[in-house]
């Protein structure tokens, strides 16, 4: 039986592809529906093709709005983020201190936390302390929950490269500014840029610990979830196919001129 | 580009040590490299070579003492303030930056603007002008290890530090780097200091060798002299292989020493003898495998007079092509090295024969037998 | 991505000689780690500790809180949302089998068997985080729609018959059936179990798979003895990665279930945000945490990968 063997030796395969199906088909769903156009409120059921949603994008009331607040809390975010998380991953991996064993675990914590958790308890420390819920307690939280993901990601860089760089750097005459501007940023620079990425995205995508603290201000993730209880715009979907494809094309250029820029070098 | 003798490139180490904790890695320690030689520090992993090393070019800063480029005290001094430059184990390229940029990098930080002509001219002595574009991964291991060196060459360092520079490469291209920088040295006339765990490779390269243990200077002489005349068993065991024999002091003959071992007698001339000699006190007695000569036992009577002898039997031979290495089990040693040149080869010198080994005294050195009779040999490295 | 997920950096090509980290700048550490664990102290630890006292508290919104050691509030949570706690347990437990069984095929074809389109699959893989998780997570809603196409063949195909005799579904419809809320947490968290695994999978010598097979063990059995043990680390960060965020998680269990399906995370979030209880919320958020905390640390004992923190 040709056909079994070539079925039992490509098994694995098969599997993992299918998986990746059903990694993909919401995707495949929330393009196609992005092109709906819903007899009711509720765009769960295809009617017929359409290209309006595309062509008024922010025909929503409030959507583009939260969306807009959430870029901007992404943003800072993740420039604290990778600031703080950067600085904790160098005093980690460069330096011996006390208290080492209780800096990890307070950077492993988080990570193993359910956001629930994280989402209830920051919310009796504003109420406790009487904060104004919204931009700014949105910004800690997520400034919060990031900083952990860059530190990993960056402490993994920084482990890796060789220490006798730097001391290179040192014995050809830069001092110690110099030395950290021309050689350990830039060899550090992808992980940090990894950990920048990651925490952009953890930050922008983030519901329920934003759900808790957010008051009455609205980011894009809080108005999806309002929208599934009011009635979910096609709008929504030509956002999430847009992000989508910005993504891969962003990655596919990255990779395209890396490859170029290494075929022209060799 | 050479320099003028006015001794500013003389290392001068005055009793530096290094400790880290309760573990000395350098115990205190006298060196003095001069202006423009060829400098080895020869030993195992471990043996405080490298921590020697890395003192002089400030990246480590010494427990005690001081470190002296010509009459300037540069102990404190930081590393990028020293004049002197190192090429590091497997090299340090940076490797966000292409060749010519890591070769700039010193020229760079010392503020040169026109840095063009000396980067490619320095490419050319190391022959690399055609790659000056690519990025370090993108060059074999021989031309990394070129970078390296020109990357410190370019900044006419005083003293150019060395650390296991050719650990990384195979055989042949390490044969062929030796040469290389043996011959830019000689053209730049810079002081070299060298640290390797390759006895080959120091004796072929530098002009002095100090073979370091357990974090001391066992010995520094020219390598010719190291090998021929070794103070202690750890040289003699660690630069090549050394056949040592216990034994005890009978008489004193003029300059020689007559020697009793298992039996037979062994002259020893006193001036290489490193050991004090008392009437009966015991002496460890040093031969070079390939200073014996080996004679089947129905040939005894034709080997002249004067000459150091003992008796045993083959207990394994391996042909190496030039020489063929015999083990000889004797009563004064049971695993007697011999390397005899395959000249005229004996048919019958096979495992079982019976043979007379024959050496002339003056390739005899004695040794103070209160040390570790097995150190700087492989078996003790492995243990 | 995460301490969980990411692999120890590579040997540099050779081993320098140990020596401790330089001791120049004695204070310099304490500076770096300041600012960013001071954030972590005020705004992560500082709540914890503000939340366990909340839960003892008692008054109201009006009058205000005060800590009266009122331990009994823990026994009512637990009395009364039990059956949350117990749900959201068997449905994070489910989803996490499920991301092992579907997710482990995937990670090794992409470090093993993918080639030139390892690359393309790996961004196929992670692209998806960029769409809103809600949004994608209401596109279940189409796939699973009780006339959609899926719904149709599960029902011509009896299967639906089988799981509704389980409790799985109810009557001819997945949505809002606990398999539509362990589906969708099984696909939310599944690039966390695919990561993980990859990452430890593709450490993995590929001559190790030809010297098994050099001694005389056959491809199952290679994979029983040799690639599955050297995946673990992969196995246990994934697993973590999945079951902890699948057991706080409300959204798939508000977005694709019913009141029937409601787990723990759906309690506390209606506690603190519409009935306003905040010590029984805080009681119950403080029970998972323990509850989970608990399960890691027995989970990492027991598989012996304590070097994963």
């Amino acid at each position: 039986m040709p056909f079994v063997n070539w079925l039992k030796r490509r098994l694995v395969v098969l599997a993992g592809l299918l998986t990746l199906a059903y990694l993909l088909l919401p995707n495949v769903i929330v393009t196609v529906f992005s092109f709906n156009k819903p007899k009711g409120r509720f765009n769960y059921e295809w009617q017929q093709f359409s290209t309006d949603a595309w062509q008024d994008p922010c025909g929503v009331a409030d959507m583009c709005g939260s969306l807009s607040i959430s870029l901007q809390i992404a943003v800072w975010a993740t420039v604290g983020a990778t600031l703080l998380g950067t600085m904790i991953s160098f005093a980690l991996v460069r330096y011996r201190f006390r208290a080492r064993g209780a800096v990890n675990s307070l950077i492993f914590l988080p990570m193993a936390m359910p956001e629930v958790v994280m989402a209830a308890s920051l919310l009796t420390l504003f109420l406790n302390m009487g904060a104004q819920l919204g931009f700014w307690t949105i910004l800690i939280a997520h400034i919060m929950f990031c900083l952990s993901f860059v530190v990993t990601a960056v402490k993994a860089r920084v482990m890796s490269m060789d220490p006798r760089l730097e001391e290179a750097a040192r014995d050809l005459y830069a001092g110690p500014v110099q030395t950290f501007v021309r050689v350990t940023l830039p060899i550090a620079a992808p992980g940090i840029a990894a950990g920048a990425l990651l925490s952009f995205a953890l930050s922008f995508d983030d519901f329920i610990i934003t759900n808790f603290n957010a008051g009455s201000t609205v980011t894009f993730p809080m108005f999806v979830w309002g929208s599934a209880q009011r009635g979910t715009p096609v709008q929504i979907n030509v956002i999430g196919t847009a992000m989508f494809l910005i993504a891969v094309l962003f990655v596919l250029t990255s990779m395209v001129v890396s490859n170029r820029r290494n075929k022209q070098k060799a | 580009m050479k320099t003028t003798p006015d001794n500013s490139g003389d290392v001068r180490l005055s009793g530096i040590s290094k400790t880290y904790g309760s573990f000395t890695a350098v115990h205190p320690l006298d060196l003095t490299v001069p202006e423009g030689s060829f400098f080895a520090l020869l030993g195992a992993s471990g043996c405080g070579k490298t921590t020697t090393l890395r003192m002089i070019a400030g990246l480590e800063e010494p427990s005690s003492g001081t470190v002296r480029l010509g009459d300037q005290d540069v102990t404190h001094l930081p590393p990028y303030k020293r004049p002197v430059n190192t090429v590091f184990q497997s090299y340090a390229l940076f490797p966000h930056l292409d060749i010519f940029e890591n070769v700039a990098f010193g020229l760079r930080r010392r503020g040169i603007k026109s840095v063009k002509k000396q980067v490619e001219e320095m490419l050319e002595l190391v022959q690399l002008g055609e790659q000056a574009r690519k990025k370090p991964h993108q060059l074999s291991g021989g031309q990394q290890q070129r970078v390296a060196v020109a990357r410190a060459l370019i900044n006419h360092p005083k003293v150019l530090l060395l650390d296991e520079p050719l650990g990384a490469l195979d055989l042949k291209l390490r044969r062929q780097m030796q040469l290389e920088l043996k011959r830019i040295q000689t053209e730049v006339g810079i002081t070299f200091v060298h640290v390797t765990h390759d006895q080959e490779e120091a004796m072929t390269m530098a002009d002095t060798v100090a073979v370091m243990n357990g974090g001391r200077v066992e010995q520094l002489g020219a390598p010719t002299d190291l090998y021929e005349n070794p103070q202690t068993t750890f040289v003699a065991n660690f630069l090549g292989t050394s056949n040592l024999i216990e034994a005890e002091v009978d008489t004193e003959n003029g300059d020689d020493i007559v020697l009793k071992a298992g039996g037979g007698k062994l002259v020893l001339p006193e001036a290489r003898c490193s050991a004090p000699t008392t009437a009966g006190g015991k002496v460890l007695v040093g031969i070079r495998p390939e200073k014996i000569a080996l004679t089947h036992a129905d040939e005894a009577g034709s080997i002249p007079e004067g000459r150091n002898r003992v008796t045993g039997k083959i207990a394994d031979a391996s042909f190496i092509g030039v020489s063929t290495q015999y083990v000889i089990d004797t009563p004064v040693c049971d695993e007697f090295a011999v390397y005899v040149q395959n000249v005229e080869r004996d048919g019958r010198l096979v495992p079982g024969a019976d043979v007379v080994l024959h050496w002339s005294p003056a390739h005899t050195f004695g040794l103070d037998a209160a040390q570790d009779i097995d150190a700087g040999t492989e078996e003790e490295a492995a243990a | 991505m995460s301490t969980l997920t990411e692999a120890p950096p590579p040997l540099a090509p050779a081993e320098p000689e140990k020596r401790p980290p330089r001791k120049r700048g004695r204070f310099t550490p304490y500076w770096l780690l300041l600012p960013g664990m001071l954030w972590l102290i005020v705004f992560f630890a500082l709540p914890m500790i503000y939340q366990a006292s909340t839960s003892v508290q008692q008054g109201s919104l009006e009058e205000g809180y005060k800590v009266t050691w009122h331990f009994a509030t823990y026994w009512n949570a637990l009395s009364e949302y039990w059956p949350q706690f117990l749900r959201s347990v068997f449905y994070a437990a489910a989803a996490t089998v499920l991301c092992l069984l579907l997710g482990y095929p995937l990670a090794y074809t992409i470090a093993f068997r993918a080639g030139r389109w390892k690359n393309l699959i790996m961004i196929l893989v992670i692209a998806p985080f960029f769409t809103s998780f809600l949004i994608r997570t209401l596109a279940w809603k189409t796939i699973l729609a009780d006339s959609g196409p899926v719904v149709h063949t599960l029902n011509s195909l009896h299967v639906l018959d089988l799981t509704d005799w389980l409790g799985w579904t109810a009557g001819d419809r997945v949505l809002a059936t606990p398999l539509a809320v362990v589906c969708g947490l099984t696909y939310n968290f599944l690039p966390f179990m695919i990561l993980p695994l990859y990452t430890s999978l593709e450490r993995i010598d590929g001559r190790l798979h030809e010297a098994a097979g050099d001694l005389y063990a056959k491809p199952w059995t290679t994979f029983r003895k040799v690639t599955f043990p050297l995946s673990m680390p992969g196995v246990v960060s994934g697993t973590l990665l999945t079951f902890i965020p699948a057991a706080g998680d409300y959204v798939n269990a508000e977005l694709l279930g019913s009141t029937d399906t409601r787990m723990i995370g759906n309690v506390i979030q209606t506690q603190f945000l519409r009935i306003l209880d905040y010590p029984t919320a805080a009681a119950l958020s403080f029970i998972l945490m323990a509850a989970i905390l608990a399960m890691v640390t027995f989970y990492i004992r027991r598989s012996g990968t304590e070097d994963l923190v």
